[in-house]
This record gives C-alpha cells, sequence and structure tokens, in this order.
C-alpha cells in the first residue's frame, strides 16, 4: 500500500516535472528574441520534459499492470539522440541561409571564420 | 576484449544450466557472477579489462544528466526573468578529440545541455562554432566545457 502512494507520488512529480518544463520552453519561444536564442528554448527544455513525462508512463506501466514497458524506454534512447542533430541541423541551416544573430555586444566567431576562409579563397 | 565479453556470456549461460532456469534474470544474475570473477582473473587474460571503459560510459552518462537537469533549470529561469540581459554570442570552442564519433559525441552533448548549441564544424574538424545563451566570459564557457565533456570522452576512448 505505502509503496504505491510512493510509487503515485514519484508519478505525479514526474508529469509535472516534465509539463512545466514544456511549458516554459513554450514560453521561451515567445520571449526569446532571435532565431538561435529561440532553437535554445525550442531543443531542449522539452528534451528533459517529454523524458520525464516518457519515464512517469513507464512507472506507472510497471506500478499498476506489472508491465515493462520496451518501447517507453527506446522512445527515450531515441528523443536524446534525435533532438540535438536537430537542433544543431536548424541553427547551421539558418546561419547558412544568412538569418543574422540576436547580439548585443559579443562578435559572431563563426561569421569571422567563414569570411577568412572566403578570403583565402579569393586569393 | 571481445574474448573477455565472450566469456563473460558462457559464464552466464553456464550458471543458466547450472541452476536450471532459463530467464532473464538468472542470466543476468550469472552474468553478474561472470563480472566478479573477471576482476579476480583479468590480469591473466589478454587485453585490458572491459569493466573499465563501461564504467567511464557510465560516469559520462551521469555527469551528462546532472548538466541537463542543472542548465534546464538555468534556461527556465533566463524564461520567467522580467528582463532579458543575457549576453548571446557565437564562440569558437578549439577541441582535442580528434576521430569524427568523437567530435559527433561532443557536439550533440554540448546541444543538449541548455545555454549552448552547437552550429558548426569548421572544415579541418579543430574547432566547433557554439551559439551561447548567455556569456559572462569566453574563457570560463570553454573551460567548463573542457573539463567536464571533453575530458569524460577522452577517458572513454583512451
Amino acid at each position: 500500500m505505502l509503496i504505491s502512494i510512493i510509487m503515485n507520488l514519484i508519478i505525479i512529480l514526474l508529469l509535472l516535472f516534465g509539463t512545466f518544463f514544456i511549458f516554459s520552453s513554450a514560453l521561451g519561444i515567445i520571449r526569446f528574441p532571435g532565431v538561435f536564442t529561440r532553437l535554445h528554448a525550442a531543443t531542449k527544455a522539452p528534451t528533459l520534459g517529454i523524458i520525464s513525462i516518457l519515464l512517469a508512463a513507464f512507472l506507472f506501466l510497471y506500478g499498476s499492470h506489472e508491465l515493462v514497458s520496451g518501447k517507453l524506454l527506446l522512445a527515450i534512447l531515441f528523443i536524446f539522440l534525435s533532438s540535438p542533430v536537430g537542433g544543431h541541423m536548424l541553427s547551421r541551416a539558418a546561419h547558412k541561409s544568412g538569418v543574422k544573430p540576436y547580439l548585443r555586444h559579443r562578435e559572431d566567431e563563426y561569421e569571422e571564420y567563414l569570411s577568412s576562409k572566403q578570403e583565402q579563397l579569393n586569393k | 576484449m571481445t574474448f573477455q565479453i565472450v566469456l563473460n556470456m558462457i559464464i552466464a549461460l553456464i550458471w543458466m544450466f547450472l541452476s536450471e532456469s532459463y530467464t532473464l534474470i538468472t542470466f543476468l544474475f550469472g552474468y553478474i557472477i561472470g563480472i566478479l570473477l573477471l576482476t579476480l582473473l583479468h590480469r591473466f587474460l589478454p587485453g585490458k579489462f572491459y569493466i573499465k571503459p563501461v564504467y567511464k560510459i557510465i560516469v559520462l552518462c551521469l555527469i551528462f544528466i546532472r548538466e541537463l537537469i542543472l542548465s534546464n533549470l538555468e534556461i527556465v529561469k533566463f524564461v520567467y526573468r522580467k528582463k532579458n540581459n543575457f549576453e548571446p554570442g557565437i564562440f569558437a570552442l578549439p577541441i582535442e578529440v580528434k576521430k569524427d564519433w568523437e567530435i559527433t559525441l561532443l557536439a550533440n552533448l554540448i546541444t543538449l545541455t541548455p545555454g549552448t548549441l552547437t552550429v558548426a564544424v569548421s572544415e579541418d574538424n579543430t574547432k566547433l562554432f557554439i551559439h551561447a545563451m548567455h556569456i559572462d566570459d569566453i574563457e570560463d564557457s570553454i573551460n567548463d566545457i573542457k573539463n567536464t565533456f571533453e575530458k569524460a570522452i577522452m577517458e572513454v576512448t583512451k
């Protein structure tokens, strides 16, 4: 009895944690300026959110149906693998298509690198 | 190394036959017994002990999970702050790891920890270009990544 209460508590906490992160990342997409800072909010906080929700689902299935769901574990693994690649590709594509990053005082060292490469090619 | 893994599997299988129950749990139990036996006897076998790199990989995963949670909290702080006073910028990170898959792993780990996002890899594979959400000091951020992730990855591949 006590174990199931503790289990339920953990599941509830994980679900709340996950929804909180997904919600705040959605808020971040609206609030942050520029493509790159928005990508920060869009690609990463949801990873933790989705993972904790999937973990909660896994624990629920295990606790109340005695079912070890391998699919959920695989889903966690593939989210881990695919979401950073997605973020990387989007940011690279944004930079390639000429979107200027939102900068306040810092330099864009990648732009400098690309222009120095271009100069070497022109020589 | 492969030989040791095969040996460990064989020990687990023998354990399964000895205890006459052919389930996953018996196999895992036998595997653990095999690991214990190999810890005692690995100096008589050719090659390095294969648990060591596995242990390093587990350490890498733990570091990664800690960083993931800590820096997610960081970004959530940025979301709920009234004024956006962060300093985004793209900086170059010189990397020491050479192999393709090491660079891929490093780039993915950097991307998954919020606050940093890998934008590109330079053509000669010596630099990563990282977009950071908030840079106090470029040197600090570079040292941070170098001391945690790159060190852990190099430990695994060493």
